[in-house]
């Protein structure tokens, strides 16, 4: 199975994305955000952690217009694994491939520490073989505070979208909302970082629970 | 042509900037303000070509592509000569 890691200007995560995908078994290669080609001859596409444009305008506002997010949402309608972490998360609901926004946490700080995730499903690939109850991983944020509108929430709810939620809620997220997933339960977004734990160097590895599902169940 | 564009947080999403500005204003015997509401101005210079009525639909089309988010803000301009 083949990655591609979206390389932004301002991304920061992407080596981070590399390795740690690497690590569990896929082939990965980088991919210029200036990318114009399809992205067809790709498995799974990974877009990482950072600040794209340096945050400017709003996160995620300006990466969504680069030109390989045709290829991703080209992609995302076949039905092809994305995953967006942080700033990558930003950007998928900036593009509308996930519901609902990510604002200012509610203490406007930056937050960078490690948080306990409750895995709340195993109704998807991320997360099938995740027997653990709680993940630990860091986040390393500043507008991750997850909000969306009562029938949004409701349709997430309904639907077994929520994959992660906080232990304790650090941001203000609604519903505690770390980690969410399209109807189509092929679009991971999250806040937390998988990839910065993906070895006991790091303090955790509990990000690899969700590759390793990754890898296990891809068809 | 100028269009003075203000962008601002939908009413009920949360703005901690504003929350905490309005109180360091009162700490510091500021009355009279219920609240603060803080967002973003932006000034958007026209080619010296451009009619008011194209600058209206330039700066309506940037607003709604880019410059807001509609789940959780709201924008307004001014257009000046």
């Amino acid at each position: 199975m083949k990655f591609a890691v979206i390389v932004f200007p301002g991304s920061n995560c992407d080596h981070d994305a590399y390795y740690a995908l690497k690590n569990i078994g896929f082939d990965v290669e980088f991919v210029w955000h200036r990318n114009t080609s399809s992205l067809s001859n790709f498995d799974g596409i990974f877009i990482p952690g950072g600040f794209s444009y340096g945050d400017y305008l709003r996160t995620g506002a300006i990466a969504k217009f680069s030109p390989v997010m045709k290829s991703i949402k080209e992609e995302s309608k076949k039905g092809k694994i994305i995953i967006g972490v942080c700033n990558g998360f930003q950007i998928l609901v900036e593009s509308d491939l996930l519901p609902g926004s990510l604002i200012n946490n509610k203490n406007i700080k930056f937050l960078s520490k490690q948080v306990k995730l409750k895995v709340k499903t195993v109704n998807s690939i991320f997360t099938k073989n995740i027997e653990k109850e709680y993940l630990e991983m860091p986040i390393a944020h500043k507008q991750g505070n997850y909000i969306a509108d009562s029938d949004t929430l409701q349709t997430l709810k309904d639907n077994d979208q929520i994959l992660f939620e906080y232990d304790i809620n650090p941001n203000g997220s609604m519903l505690n909302i770390a980690g969410i997933t399209n109807k189509k339960r092929n679009i991971l977004g999250m806040m937390p970082h998988p990839e910065r734990a993906s070895n006991s160097l790091l303090g955790s590895e509990d990000g690899n629970y969700i590759f390793e599902s990754l890898i296990k169940n891809y068809v | 042509m100028k269009a003075k564009i203000y962008i601002k947080y939908k009413e009920g999403i949360l703005d901690p900037q504003g929350t905490v500005t309005n109180k360091a204003l009162k700490s510091i015997d500021i009355k009279g303000i219920e609240s603060i509401g803080i967002g973003k101005y932006i000034e958007m210079e026209f080619d010296k070509n451009i009619s008011k009525g194209d600058a209206k639909k330039i700066a309506e089309e940037s607003c709604k592509k880019m410059l807001a988010n509609p789940n959780t803000e709201t924008y307004s301009y001014i257009l000046e000569d």
